[in-house]
């Protein structure tokens, strides 16, 4: 079985909701639509308070070629163009509608006919799915466009489509493979044809037997999608370690996936592609994951974006009396939320609700340098070291140590038998030498 | 003779003569390649404090020190930690102008009390502020004041800075307090600003840094600037300004004349080390009563059943 060459460790899968089918959520009342839900510039609402919208209406634009439009996830009207308090509680920029029936944008093809040929020219695909404001569904909501748009000197050889989903309790993308899988694959030769490239992968860890055994099935009426079965071992699903099981290449420090020829996308990303190009729906819902081990009926809701996660919390038996964290995203990468009537974003694939027993951190005690967070670390980094320099403010040691090849998968914290809180002060140190590096190379760019 | 005599014997002159050849080579180079240093940066360095804060800009007090001794003007080098005592002493020393500043105090603008400022959930991470920041808004609804895991009181080589369990924020002592602005640039979120010193550390400042609408501020904080600007009105001095929503008292205006404090609907103007007035006492800072101890505690127990949220 493959899988990438250095460290993961093998958490409890918890895979509580793999059997729910993914159920439709009934449409919230009110939506608050953050205007940056995506990695780079945020978007520029394009709408004033008192508006009407339509679903599927453009309602921010990108703020930059790094940024991704918003469009309305509900038809209504406009309430406020304002700051809105997100998961982390902090103030952000966000556009109020409130609903007023279901009425959609013109040209958004509805039906649920598979439409599988797409004439298409590459530039044109781009196009449309930078105008559906498509980022990856994984959790890093990287526009999907900027990886689309292959710089020039470089060539994507491979198209590779995690569906491998490592995180425990999280089960978004195995439904989406289950449920929606022709229309993955119509997505992925779209991906492919954009890309340019021969050979397109779908990377599945392989405790979902029948998303990968299903998929197998569909993409044999399919010219060169391979579905890989992967080893059960996290992070299988991190970028750099999907490649390096798949095509046996190593993203270089510093260097992006392309640079070996490798574009990854995540499975449900695929699929919204298709919806973009092919029906030319934008990027308005997402199926989000919403379990724990408490909770009354563990569902995959397909959630209009802007949904109060409370809302989602209330469609899966309410928030459970023994609650003690509510995790944006899965048990290792997530991050906890202060406020839970924070909306659904494109990048929501989970909310796990751990009990207070569960998710209390045991009290740290002294590093004995027994090195299991450097064997478990996929990059190959040093964490009880980088993240002992991020606490003394060592920032040139900790560019030299490499900190910013840190994904903050959390093995190292997940593995140290001392509980230390590494990847806290990791990602402090990661943050302020990312910052020190770019600053760096604004400042070469300008000379 | 024995033969392990003669070994014996022949090792300690070998030895010894291999001692002496490089202890004389050693002599010469030292001489040839010795490096002139004033003998003065040592004397100066003597009569620093010698707490290698940084606070100069320097290192450590010895690079002040040689600066000292190497500029002619030194009007823009200041130990605040020495003094300005010190300062004309290591002046008259090297028969320089001593360098002048007014002195300074480190206060911390935030009042947000557990009492005023509700704990809305519990932070069981790496307990470090600027790790607080980087993740979230805190362990209260405000998004701008002290998080109180005490950045400040590691980064203070004085002891000057302690926090106060009752109130959950840190309080500086104003007579250990040097000034050398450690606090300043270890607080991820701005709160302590360097202030004029008064005598007997008298002073009266904004306790809050919310940038946030007065509808913000009230619901996170009841001690908060909600930008009102009554303040403007009543101070005589124009010493006031309100920019952002946020009150800002100028040091270099103010005369500590107290109306401000009177006129702040929230008391998030403090005056500090005034003798209590005899008719409305100006609010003492943060001598919380012990009814908030209790009240507390009350609070903590509570917030678990809330059941929100506490970070990963």
């Amino acid at each position: 079985m493959k899988s990438f060459p250095i460290g993961g460790v093998h958490p409890s899968e918890n895979k509580l909701s793999r059997e729910q089918a993914i159920e439709v959520l009934a449409l919230p009342d009110t939506v608050t639509v953050l205007l940056s839900q995506h990695i780079g510039a945020p978007a520029v609402a394009k709408v004033a308070k008192g508006d009407k919208v339509l679903t599927g209406q453009l309602i921010a634009e990108a703020g930059g070629f790094v940024s991704s439009n918003i469009h309305s996830p509900i038809s209504g009207t406009v309430t406020a163009v304002d700051m809105a308090v997100n998961g982390a509680g902090l103030r952000q920029p966000a556009i109020t509608i409130k609903r007023e029936g279901d009425e959609w944008a013109e040209g958004i093809d509805l039906s649920k006919d598979v439409v599988r040929e797409c004439k298409l020219e590459p530039k044109e695909i781009i196009a449309k799915i930078q105008a559906a404001g498509i980022v990856g569904m994984g959790g890093a909501t990287f526009p999907a466009h900027v990886k689309l748009s292959v710089p020039p000197g470089k060539k994507a050889e491979f198209l590779i489509i995690n569906g491998v989903e490592c995180e425990p309790y999280l089960t978004s993308d195995h439904r989406v493979m289950l449920e929606r899988g022709e229309e993955l694959l119509v997505g992925v030769t779209i991906l492919a044809k954009a890309l340019g490239v021969e050979k397109s992968y779908v990377g599945i860890e392989n405790n979902k037997p029948d998303a990968i055994a299903h998929l197998q099935k569909l993409a044999a009426s399919f010219s060169s999608i391979e579905i890989v079965p992967l080893k059960v071992q996290y992070p299988q699903g991190g970028e750099k370690q999907l490649i390096a099981a798949i095509t046996g290449r190593e993203v270089p420090s510093g260097a992006l996936p392309i640079d070996v020829g490798a574009v990854v996308q995540n499975a449900s990303t695929a699929v919204a592609v298709y919806e973009a190009v092919q029906k030319n729906k934008p990027l308005i819902e997402r199926v989000v994951t919403v379990t724990g081990k408490s909770v009354k009926s563990p569902k995959n809701l397909l959630s209009r974006v802007g949904t109060p996660i409370s809302t989602l919390l209330e469609a899966a038996g309410g928030l459970p009396e023994d609650a003690g964290k509510v995790i944006n995203g899965g048990p290792m990468m997530g991050r906890a939320m202060v406020n839970l009537d924070a909306p659904v974003t494109k990048g929501t694939s989970g909310v796990l609700v751990m009990s207070g027993e569960e998710a209390e951190r045991q009290p740290a005690s002294q590093c004995i340098k027994c090195a299991k967070c450097v064997s478990a670390c996929p990059m190959g980094l040093e964490p009880y070291l980088i993240s002992k320099m991020s606490r003394r403010q060592m920032w040139e040691q900790l560019e030299e140590e490499r900190i910013a090849d840190c994904i903050e998968c959390g093995c190292c914290m997940f593995t140290c038998p001392a509980n230390l809180p590494l990847l806290d002060y990791i990602r402090l140190g990661k943050a302020k030498v990312m910052g020190i590096m770019r600053a760096r190379a604004a400042a070469a760019q300008k000379k | 003779m024995e033969e392990w005599v003669m070994v014996l014997i022949w090792t300690v002159v070998t030895l010894s003569a291999l001692g002496v050849l490089a202890a004389v080579i050693l002599y010469f180079v030292a001489q040839k390649f010795k490096v002139e240093e004033d003998p003065r940066i040592d004397e100066v360095e003597k009569m620093l404090p010698g707490a290698n804060c940084g606070g100069c800009g320097f290192a450590g007090c010895r690079g002040l020190a040689t600066a000292l001794v190497q500029n002619d003007d030194i009007s823009a080098l200041y130990c605040s930690a020495a003094g300005a005592e010190t300062m004309k002493k290591i002046a008259t020393y090297l028969g320089k102008v001593a360098p002048e500043k007014e002195p300074q105090v480190a206060v911390v603008r935030c009042g947000g009390t557990c009492e005023k400022r509700p704990r809305t959930n519990r932070f069981d991470g790496a307990q470090s502020c600027a790790v607080v920041a980087s993740l979230y808004v805190g362990e209260t609804a405000c998004a701008w004041g002290c998080l109180g895991l005490g950045d400040c009181v590691a980064a203070c080589t004085f002891g000057a800075i302690k926090k106060n369990p009752e109130t959950g924020l840190v309080e500086v002592d104003a007579d250990k307090c040097t000034a050398c602005g450690a606090c300043v640039k270890a607080c991820p979120k701005g709160v302590i600003e360097l202030r004029k010193k008064w005598p007997k550390n008298r002073g009266v400042y904004v306790s809050c840094v919310s940038r946030d609408k007065g509808a913000v501020v009230m619901k996170a904080c009841k001690a908060g600037c909600i930008g009102c600007s009554k303040c403007v009105k009543a101070c005589p001095f124009e010493a006031i300004k309100v920019e952002n929503n946020l009150a800002y008292i100028d040091p270099a205006k103010c005369k500590l004349c107290r109306k401000c404090v009177a006129e702040c609907p929230t008391g998030a103007i403090v005056a500090v080390n005034f003798p209590p007035a005899p008719a409305k006492p100006a609010e003492p800072k943060v001598v919380a009563p012990k009814a908030d101890a209790v009240k507390v505690e009350v609070k903590k127990e509570e917030a678990p059943k809330a059941a929100t949220e506490t970070k990963e």
